[in-house]
């Protein structure tokens, strides 16, 4: 089970964090402090597994993450996952993103963190992986935005607006 | 209208949207806080708008908020609004909302159950996607039970984008509804053969899940998952189900064999399934005579990957050695010098796995040249937190099993004097308690131990330094203890004590303060016994006391109320002596006669073992419960009994009178209260022995009435018979280990002095040392007593996922309920239902919808019983379910002459919830006359039923309770 996905900056403000178990927003707040403190004292060229971080950490949970340009992705995971598997997941996210939104940056991630939160829904359900091929969780990302679309054009015209 | 429309759109055009918000924080970076505050002032307003465009788009700020650290638990019934919006665009949004900040105790959950249902339902796809996502977040017991039908048709669905989002989701609806999983387990089963890859890889997800919990439970799917294993191309799958069959080889040998050939192909052509596939492996060979694979897969770990970076293989090479270290410790310890290079690491995740693996590592031979190896680390290593890691390992590693793999204590001590020198450590207590263990267990080594004590204390002002919160200085509890304790090891017992008075102690923390007066008197006594021998030396003596009298003040002085206490004691005690020294009066024999015995290490569950007196029974009450204060849960009487007599005033006085009481008394006593609880029917036997027959109520003899059976075991630790069988097994252990060790120290042995006592009562559990070196044992073997297996976390929702017990359709459970009426008023049409789970049934007359309610057939006046009977049909028996139920009843009272409807559920931690007529509230205190009678009553009514199947009768354990 994957426990927490959190994405955040070099400066370790948050731009995605999505808690499978319930904590209440002051630990969220703290385990994104503390795992960004824990990640970002890491070398580049160090292995992307990490153990401990207090809160979500416990001696089951390992965090695993990995860093693009100004951006960490950080995945906290349970020890029913591979190291490996979830690695590869971050790099599928990431370049689904980059699909999505066509050369992905952060400014992307800033401003359409509900796009963000979508597409991964596609990914990860619950806290467990739902789809690891790239091009089907396009496929459906493109799907329900063209239903949104559709949707929008609707609502426009003022006499389906209630 | 029209206008109202124009109206809202032009004010559309105003609200900010998630972009606004986002750069407007982004604009306000000084004064964040200040510009969130009116945009969720902003928010407030839109969310009181009508039109759900509006709506939407607040909730989505709210989202991003969220993310944020604020608490938007407040919009959550906006959020649900939003959710049931009949677009698809708001919808995801809302569900979006929910899921990220809902949770079990969130209240509108309860509003959502039928909203999600029509979502599911929906001819759109993406409509049920959405639910299922969300509702995969925030899924409640409450929603798991009245949704888990609907997700599981929707696991059949025509679209595989539904089913593997159906099939993923029920993973959740077990944990939460662990009934769901009988019923549901074909149909996943049948999913692991789905045409859609998708569907096939959920499947797969989720009993890997499970099957990690039970893996016995799921050995029947090996055969599938083989066939799996060799055909699936997707990687994700594969690892899954590799990691699956690592957790079922242990329970079945054969299966290792079968794929040893498989995995080591896998092996070859994929490199991502390289590592894991090697730890199953090894764990496979564990069961084989051929360890050809186990070292083949060695071959492979240290072996550098051209595609991944060697620093990933390097971690995990090292995660998978310590997989195999527990089969194969041999083949490991091979590496050694491998792993003692990772410890240079700069990595400190590599750092750290290596360290775990040492300690599987060592033996008697390698122990000192790893230990010295680390030692080198501690001192060059940065960052305290590795350090003080490096710190714990280091004792770990050498106290492992009881100091099995020490053979000279005198390095030990000294290594452990050593790590007194790091600096901010936060693990001085650690060293402390390992010093004091040492010392007090092995004999042979105290006049070493004491020694270096002596010297830590002269040399104390270097362990303290300047910060008085520095951890380290804990250990000079124990030196200052071990020195006074085993005083008569003591060269210059008389330096010591000048160390032990000086006044930068009194800057210490107070615990340890008290420690060190303490021992300093101990140290007192020693030194007056050693210099009474000599008449010359009496002025040295009145000087030693002249010493203690002018430094002890220091310490009466002392804001810690121990330290103060003790020196204050101990300041008088030296004064009458000096009194008596210059009388020439002898003192020594009676002031070491203060300090005199020795102290011996007791096992940490030593107490538990202690058998119980005859004659004492520490189930009966010292007395007898007041008859009207019995609303304490029966169920958990055993458990909480104790302590509430024990809280009592007056009980504390009839303890001792009860003690008196001749045995005849007592069984007479005995007798009374049985027959007393024999005859209340709300009274469960504590014994799990004998059962009683239910004898008040008129034609309910032949209910059986069974006693409570918690999964928790209730019973009094006492001295079970196996309990004696273990006693003799660790004696006999105790006494091979004895013999062994007595061949390994042959030079050491004292001859004459190897035969052990018998250890008698258990109170002794601390055993006389035989041997000049030997560690004193207080091990006590594991799963003693059945209070052991409160390591285990009841609480785990995993545990109750088990799908095993066999059940034959149409089933039946009878369930007798006796409603008694302790209210004073008259209870009367009083309906009864309850909910249908997945396998459990009311069974209701003909003609009678699912929902119906079954009429109670006969009234209540005050005081009264009577026994009602229920049927259900049952499809499995594998666990207590809990069944929500209503009953429904008017009570006539003289204030209120409209019928009351109440509803009591059978939720553990509710006593009773009132539920208005149309929609569910808080608990409304109005009538919270009636509410307190019925909570009182409630606790008092007992179900109990009995499960019959032709000619067999089982009985069942649990109590229902409403």
């Amino acid at each position: 089970m994957i426990k927490a996905i959190l994405i955040f900056n070099n400066h370790g403000k948050p731009r995605l964090s999505k808690f499978y178990e319930h904590y209440n927003e002051d630990t969220e707040q703290q385990i994104i402090r503390e795992t960004f403190h824990l990640v970002s004292k890491r070398d580049e060229n160090v292995c992307n597994f990490l153990e401990g971080g207090m809160l979500i950490g416990g001696s089951e949970n390992r965090l695993i993450y990995r860093h693009y340009a100004t951006l960490y992705f950080v995945f906290c995971v349970d020890s029913s996952e591979s190291e490996l598997g979830i690695l590869d997941l971050i790099q599928v996210f990431v370049e689904t993103l980059d699909k999505c939104f066509e050369n992905v940056c952060e400014l992307d991630l800033i401003f359409h963190v509900d796009k963000v939160h979508n597409i991964l829904a596609e990914m990860v359900m619950g806290g467990m992986v739902l789809e690891t091929n790239m091009n089907e969780i396009i496929i459906q990302v493109d799907a329900q935005n063209k239903m949104e679309k559709s949707e929008t054009f609707i609502f426009q015209s003022p006499r389906q607006d209630r | 209208m029209a206008l109202k429309i124009v109206k809202g759109s032009i004010d559309r055009m105003f609200d900010k949207n998630l972009q606004d918000l986002v750069r407007g924080i982004r604009n306000h970076k000084e004064d964040e806080a200040k510009y969130i505050s009116t945009c969720i002032d902003e928010i407030k307003q839109e969310l009181k708008q009508d039109n759900i465009a509006v709506k939407s788009n607040a909730v989505c700020k709210l989202t991003y908020l969220q993310m944020l650290g604020y608490d938007v638990s407040w919009a959550a019934f906006n959020i649900v609004e939003v959710m049931s919006s009949s677009k698809f665009t708001y919808k995801r949004i809302g569900y979006l909302a929910a899921s990220q900040c809902f949770h079990e105790s969130t209240d509108v959950i309860m509003l959502t159950t039928n909203q999600i249902r029509k979502d599911l339902s929906s001819p759109n796809q993406y409509d049920t996607g959405v639910a299922l996502t969300g509702l995969s977040c925030f899924v409640t017991p409450d929603l798991a039970r009245d949704l888990a039908n609907d997700i599981m048709t929707l696991m059949s669905h025509t679209k595989p984008y539904i089913r593997k989002k159906a099939v993923l989701i029920m993973y959740k609806v077990f944990l939460k509804y662990p009934e769901s999983l009988r019923p549901a387990f074909p149909r996943m089963k049948e999913k692991l053969e789905d045409p859609d890859p998708g569907v096939q890889s959920a499947a797969v997800n989720v009993i890997c899940e499970l099957a990690r919990r039970n893996p016995k439970n799921y050995l029947s799917l090996a055969p599938l998952f083989f066939k799996l294993m060799t055909s699936s191309t997707n990687n994700w799958v594969l690892i899954k189900i590799i990691k699956l069959f690592g957790a079922l080889t242990p329970l079945e040998p054969r299966l290792g064999k079968k794929l040893i050939e498989p995995l080591t192909n896998l092996i070859h052509s994929r490199i991502l399934l390289c590592l894991s596939s090697v730890a199953v492996l090894i764990s496979l060979s564990s069961g084989m005579p051929n360890h050809s694979a186990s070292i083949q897969g060695l071959c492979i770990v240290p072996r550098p990957l051209s595609v991944l970076s060697l620093f990933i293989v390097k971690y995990l090479g090292l995660l998978a050695m310590s997989k195999i270290l527990k089969t194969h410790p041999k083949s490991v310890q091979s590496h050694k010098d491998l792993i003692l290079q990772c410890l240079d690491d700069k990595d400190e995740s590599i750092r750290l796995r290596a360290l775990d693996l040492l300690y599987g590592m060592v033996s008697k031979k390698n122990l000192m040249e790893i230990v010295k190896k680390l030692m080198l680390h501690v001192d060059k290593a940065e960052g305290t937190t590795y350090r003080d890691e490096l710190l714990t390992k280091i004792i770990d590693i050498c106290s492992q099993s009881n100091y099995q793999y020490i053979t000279n204590f005198e390095w030990y001590i000294s290594i452990l004097v050593e790590l007194t020198r790091l600096e901010g450590t936060r693990h001085g207590h650690l060293i402390a308690s390992q010093m004091l263990d040492v010392a007090i267990r092995v004999k042979a080594i105290r006049a070493f131990a004491v020694a270096q004590m002596a010297t830590l204390l002269d040399n104390a002002h270097l362990l303290t330094g300047n910060t008085q919160h520095n951890g380290i200085c804990e250990v000079l509890y124990a030196a200052a203890w071990i020195c006074g304790e085993f005083s008569e090891h003591l060269e210059d017992p008389m330096a010591t004590l000048e160390a032990m008075l000086r006044p930068k102690v009194a800057t210490l923390p107070g615990h340890i303060q008290a420690v060190y007066v303490q021992n300093a008197a101990k140290l007192f006594s020693t030194v007056l016994r050693g210099q009474e021998g000599a008449p010359a030396d009496s002025k040295v003596a009145q000087e030693t006391s002249q010493l203690l009298i002018d430094r002890l003040p220091v310490f009466v002085q002392s804001a810690n109320l121990e330290v103060q206490e003790r020196a204050s004691c101990i300041l008088q005690l030296v004064k009458y002596i000096q009194k008596l020294q210059q009388k020439d009066v002898e003192v020594a024999e009676e002031v070491t006669a203060l300090f005199a015995g020795e102290l011996n290490p007791v096992a940490p569950k030593a107490q538990k073992k202690v058998p119980v007196p005859e004659g004492l029974d520490l189930d009966a009450w010292i007395n007898e419960p007041p008859s009207g204060s019995e609303s304490e849960d029966e169920g958990r009487k055993t458990k909480t009994k104790g302590k509430a007599v024990f809280a009592k005033e007056e009980s504390r006085h009839t303890k001792p009178r009860y003690t008196e009481v001749d045995e005849k008394e007592l069984a007479k006593r005995r007798e009374v209260r049985k027959a007393e609880q024999a005859n209340n029917p709300f009274y469960i036997k504590a014994s799990p022995s004998s059962q009683k027959v239910y004898q008040e109520a008129v034609g309910v003899e032949h209910i059986p009435v069974v006693q409570i059976d918690l999964s928790v075991p209730l019973k009094v630790p006492g001295m079970p018979m196996s309990d004696q069988y273990v006693k003799q097994e660790e004696e006999r252990r105790e006494k091979n280990k004895a013999d062994r060790k007595k061949k390994d120290k042959k030079k050491r042995r004292e001859k004459g002095r190897q035969r052990r006592g018998d250890s008698g009562p258990e109170s002794e559990e601390d055993i006389t040392p035989a041997h000049m070196v030997d560690i004193v044992t207080e091990e006590m073997p594991e799963n003693a007593l059945p209070s052991d297996d409160d390591d285990k976390d009841p609480n785990d929702p995993h545990k109750v996922c088990d799908i095993q017990g066999n059940l034959h359709d149409g089933s039946q459970v009878v369930v007798s309920v006796i409603f008694e009426n302790k209210c004073d008023s008259f209870i009367k049409s009083m309906e009864f239902n309850v909910m249908d789970s997945l396998n459990s049934k009311l069974q209701r007359p003909e003609g009678a919808g699912p929902h119906d309610s079954l009429t109670v057939p006969f009234q209540l006046p005050p005081g009264i019983s009577n026994e009602a009977r229920f049927i259900f049909s049952m499809q499995s028996i594998v666990m207590p379910q809990k069944l929500k139920g209503t009953l429904t009843f008017i009570v006539k009272v003289s204030w209120s002459c409209s019928p009351q409807r109440w509803l009591i559920t059978t939720m553990c931690h509710l006593a009773s919830t009132r539920r208005g007529r149309t929609k569910v509230g808080k608990m409304n205190l109005e009538s919270g006359h009636v509410l307190l009678i019925w909570t009182r009553k409630s606790k008092r009514l007992r179900w109990y039923y009995r499960w019959r199947e032709e000619r067999e009768i089982q009985r069942w354990k649990y109590p229902w309770r409403i």
